[in-house]
Formats: structure tokens, C-alpha cells, sequence
């Protein structure tokens, strides 16, 4: 590619500063300009939902760090609302319209509100996706609220439920499915959750469906009607339901673009209506939907940090012509809450089969691996961290699972169903 | 200052908090938990974690100004 093309990434958070910044390392030269709707330089999430709402960090100190000297064009408070693939333009909500040789597509989710708009816009419920969230949020839990609901008990919620738990609050914590997390870790698993949250004084209401959200009568919640009866009085409500990718910019364009993400092939590429890769344009981080070679049922999208950074990198050497075998970087992630420090390596989806392989459940320390038609997908620790890179060679190599005794800590290895819910139930 | 820490990487093995005792510091046995915008006086020890740490978990970003002022 010429030296001088002019790339574009849309969307100016990890993904689209690890890309812009990989480009620069992987040798353009050209211009680089970022596009983002949110006012703000990049920041890093995960803390949003942890340390700043119990006030020990804060929204405005979490800027991403970047390497010096990387000369970018920064187009911050603007929305791309339109791409135009045959001019090669992209549309601004400002009406401008930015052309470009090559595009990073890196527009990332936002949180799933709560399905009545009418509710949902009550003063007191809240959502955490980004900077301005947390930081009312923390507003709001700062003025020690009587209690506080959290619907979702996914890993937002739950660590969420964490933070106002180790600032005193009450917390109610309402989720359909039998366990927390019940739709990454199964109910096997995420009984251990359930217990940490008891343990530390949430009320935590499994199999609980929210109907609706009750205003006070002058525009402020007042709590929550459950399904089946009941209800819980709270002034703040946390509406922790899961993201939805950031595709309607893309609506119309010709790009295999909806709800489930933008398509792309293994190396990044996006896919047109017909599924044919389209030369010069790539995604990359939560909004991005490939096939990944460990999992065999079709394409995925990944919602965790590592990915972002590790897709990213491929999408920019994909851009600049540089790019060898398939992006195949094993899925990882971390969560913290209650102090335990819970990972994950490879992907649980569609895994038959769970055992404990290391530690101790009991004690909430352990590693607990996943299979599926008998080799090992999956691993995911609770304070156990220096396993999973012995794992993750595992599940790379596809090896037999359940593991051989004498490669585990335990004096019995007892497979059992993972208890994942059904159809995984949201609200 | 800026810094973030790869905590699919992070190992805890606390080098970082020994290194910089007043910007990281273990909670639990695992959770690792750091300042993300460390005051420029810390910068020495700061880059001493990084340094420290087995993994290579931290990165570092010095804003220009403050480059400057410590030459
Ligand atoms: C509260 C929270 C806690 C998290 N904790 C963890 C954790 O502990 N561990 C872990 O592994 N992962 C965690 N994650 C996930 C991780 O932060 C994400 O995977 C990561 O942010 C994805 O980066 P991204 O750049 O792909 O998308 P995003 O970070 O979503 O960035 C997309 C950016 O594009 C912008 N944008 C969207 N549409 C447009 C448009 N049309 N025009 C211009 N800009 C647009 C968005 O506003 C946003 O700034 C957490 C996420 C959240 C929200
Ligand atoms: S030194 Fe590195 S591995 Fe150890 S706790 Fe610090 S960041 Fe983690």
C-alpha cells in the first residue's frame, strides 16, 4: 500500500488506539485520524465498574497510556453516522464527510438499557458502559443511598454488587438464571459466585425476573415490582443487562453489519452483504464478529480487554498488507470482586462437560476446566492465576479432557454438567 | 503519569508492589489493584516496577511535559 493512504478508525477507545498505534508500529507513515463520539481520549472500562464506584479511583485518572510521538489526528465528540464504501467516505454527525484509503472499524458496545424507555429514563437508574455513567453512578452511591438494585448478574453486575458491598450499601442483586454468571462459568460453577456474594451480605435473588421499575410519581425510582410479586424499594438502580455492539452507523452500507456485530473473515477483514471480504477495511475489539479457530460453531464476537488489544494488532497489519496465518489469539479474561480474582482462558460456549482440577471449591480456590466432546476448551481460576498459562497450552492443543489424574492436584477428578441455562436469560 | 496493567498477564507476583509500594498493592490473594495516574515524583519507582515485574505486565506512558522535567 502507498505510504501516504490515509487511514481512519472509528471509534477511539482501546481497540482503536492499540490499532492506531500498531499501524504506526507495523511502519505507515501516512496520516492516521481517529473518529469518537465520546468527548474524552481513551480511558480503560474494567475499572469503571470496579474502583471508581467505591471512590478509590477516579473517572477522570484512567486514560489509556500510548506510546509518544505517534502523531494522530484526534476528531474526539463526533459520531460516525454513514459509510459510504463506494466513495470511500465516511459521514460525520457533524454532516462532514472524512475519506479515507484504509478503515479500522472499532465502534465497541454500549450497555443494553432497560427495555421500557418510559422506566429507563427515571432519575436514579443507571447504566455503566463509560465515563459519564460511572462517574454519576459514583455520585449517586457516594450520597449512601438506602439501598441499591442491580438487575443482570453478569460480570458487571456482580462486580457492581462488589464495590457497594465495600462501601457499606445494601444491595439487592436480581438475575434470572439459577446461579450468577450462569451464562459464562454454568451453574456448577457459578454456585461459587453465588456464595461469594452471601458471604459478603448482598441479597442476592436468583431465578428473579424484574417487571418493572416504580417511580416515585415526580420522575425518580423508587424501586422495582418482581415478577410473580414482591418488590424491592430502592432509590438507585443499576441496569447491568449485558452491551449491544455499535453497528447502526454501519446500516446501509453494504456490510454484513446487525445486532450480532460487523462480520469479518480471520484476518479481520469485514464482510460485504455477500460475505466477501472487503479490501482495506477491518474491525476489530467487542464490535467485531469472526470466525476463531478454536470455535467450531461459527463466528464469535468477544467482549473482553485482551481481545481488543491482541484483534486490533491483527486488524492493523491486515491493513498494511502484513498480515500471515488467521488471528487465532486464545480468548482471556479477568474479573475482580469480593477480592477474589477470577480468569478465564479459552471458551466455555457450548462445553458438556466441567471439573475441578485444581484446589480447593470450597475454599474459592481453584481452577475448574471445561470440555467439550472430550478435549479440554476451557479453563477458569479463582485466585489460582498461575495455572491458566498451563492451560491455555491445553486447550490450544485441543488435549483430551477430562484430564489425566496426576495432572491435577486432586485425589478424584468428577466431570459433572456445567449447568448452563438453556436459552441464556437476560433481565 | 499514565499506567495500565495487562491483568490477563499479571501473575501477581507483587514484584510491582514491592517496587512502588504507594502505586500498587495486592488485595486478596490475586487482585491486583494499582493507580492509573501516578503524581510525576513517582516515576522512579514506578519505572522500577516495571522493570520488576516477571511478565512484562505493566505498561508506562510519560506525558511529554513531564519527560522534560525529569531530562
Ligand atoms: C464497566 C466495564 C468493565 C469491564 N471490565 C473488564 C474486565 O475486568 N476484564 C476484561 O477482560 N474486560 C472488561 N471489560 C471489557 C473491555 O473493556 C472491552 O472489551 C473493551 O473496552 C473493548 O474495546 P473496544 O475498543 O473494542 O470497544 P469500546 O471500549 O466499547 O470502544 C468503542 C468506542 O467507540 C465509540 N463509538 C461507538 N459508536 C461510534 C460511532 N458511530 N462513531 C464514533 N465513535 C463511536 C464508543 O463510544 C467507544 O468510545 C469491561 C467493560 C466495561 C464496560
Ligand atoms: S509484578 Fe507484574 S505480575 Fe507481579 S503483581 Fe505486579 S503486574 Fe502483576
Amino acid at each position: 500500500m502507498a505510504d501516504r493512504d490515509r487511514i481512519l478508525v472509528v471509534g477511539a477507545s482501546l481497540a482503536g488506539l492499540r490499532g492506531a498505534e500498531a499501524l504506526r508500529r507495523h511502519g505507515h507513515a501516512g496520516p492516521i485520524t481517529l473518529v469518537g463520539d465520546e468527548p474524552y481520549p481513551p480511558y480503560d472500562r474494567p475499572p469503571l465498574s470496579k474502583r471508581v464506584l467505591t471512590g478509590e479511583a477516579r473517572a477522570d485518572r484512567i486514560a489509556l497510556p500510548s506510546r509518544p510521538g505517534l502523531d494522530l489526528t484526534w476528531r474526539l465528540g463526533t459520531a460516525a453516522v454513514g459509510l459510504d464504501l463506494a466513495a470511500r467516505e465516511v459521514a460525520l454527525a457533524t454532516g462532514e464527510r472524512l475519506p479515507f484509503d484504509r478503515l479500522l472499524i472499532a465502534t465497541g458496545t454500549r450497555a443494553r438499557p432497560w427495555p421500557n424507555a418510559a422506566e429507563a429514563a427515571l432519575a436514579g437508574v443507571h447504566s455503566v458502559r463509560n465515563r459519564d455513567d460511572s462517574e454519576r453512578l459514583r455520585g449517586a452511591l457516594a450520597a449512601a443511598p438506602r439501598r441499591v438494585l442491580i438487575i443482570g448478574a453478569g460480570f458487571i453486575g456482580c462486580e457492581a454488587a462488589s464495590a457497594c458491598r465495600s462501601i457499606g450499601l445494601p444491595v439487592t442483586l436480581a438475575d434470572p438464571n439459577p446461579t450468577p454468571l450462569a451464562s459464562v462459568l454454568g451453574t456448577r460453577i457459578g454456585a461459587a459466585v453465588a456464595a461469594m456474594l452471601r458471604e459478603a451480605g448482598v441479597d442476592y435473588r436468583p431465578s428473579t425476573r424484574v417487571e418493572a421499575l416504580e417511580s416515585d410519581g415526580e420522575g425518580r425510582v423508587r424501586g422495582a415490582r418482581l415478577v410473580g410479586g414482591g418488590t424491592v424499594a430502592a432509590p438507585v438502580v443499576i441496569v447491568a443487562l449485558g452491551a449491544l455492539r455499535n453497528t447502526e452507523w454501519l446500516a446501509g452500507s453494504g456490510l454484513a453489519a446487525d445486532a450480532g456485530g460487523v462480520a469479518c473473515d480471520g484476518q479481520c477483514r469485514v464482510l460485504d452483504r455477500d460475505g466477501r471480504a472487503v479490501e482495506g477495511i477491518a474491525a476489530a475489539g467487542d464490535v467485531a464478529r469472526f470466525p476463531h479457530p478454536l470455535f467450531e460453531d461459527g463466528p464469535v464476537a468477544l467482549e473482553h480487554w485482551g481481545h481488543a488489544v491482541a484483534q486490533a494488532e491483527h486488524a492493523a497489519r491486515t491493513l498494511l498488507g502484513q498480515a500471515g496465518a488467521p488471528y487465532a489469539e486464545i480468548p482471556a479474561f479477568w474479573s475482580s470482586q469480593f477480592d477474589v480474582n477470577i480468569k478465564s482462558v479459552g471458551l466455555t460456549n457450548g462445553a458438556d462437560s466441567v471439573a475441578v482440577t485444581q484446589g480447593d471449591f470450597g475454599a474459592r480456590r481453584f481452577v475448574a476446566v471445561y470440555g467439550r466432546n472430550g478435549r479440554t476448551v476451557a479453563a477458569v481460576s479463582f485466585d489460582q492465576t498461575r495455572w491458566l498459562p498451563a492451560y491455555a497450552g491445553r486447550i490450544e492443543a485441543r488435549a483430551a479432557f477430562p484430564p489425566i489424574l496426576g495432572a491435577t492436584d486432586q485425589g478424584r477428578v468428577a466431570p459433572a454438567d456445567p449447568g448452563f441455562p438453556a436459552s441464556p436469560a437476560r433481565g | 503519569m499514565r499506567v495500565v496493567v495487562d491483568l490477563n498477564r499479571c501473575q501477581a507476583y507483587a514484584q510491582c508492589c514491592f517496587a512502588a509500594p504507594e502505586s500498587f498493592a495486592l488485595h486478596g490473594p490475586e487482585v491486583l489493584v494499582y493507580d492509573a495516574a501516578p503524581p510525576p515524583e513517582r516515576r522512579r519507582e514506578i519505572e522500577r516496577a516495571v522493570q520488576a515485574c516477571p511478565v512484562r505486565a505493566i505498561l508506562l506512558e510519560v506525558e511529554p511535559e513531564e519527560a522534560g522535567s525529569h531530562g
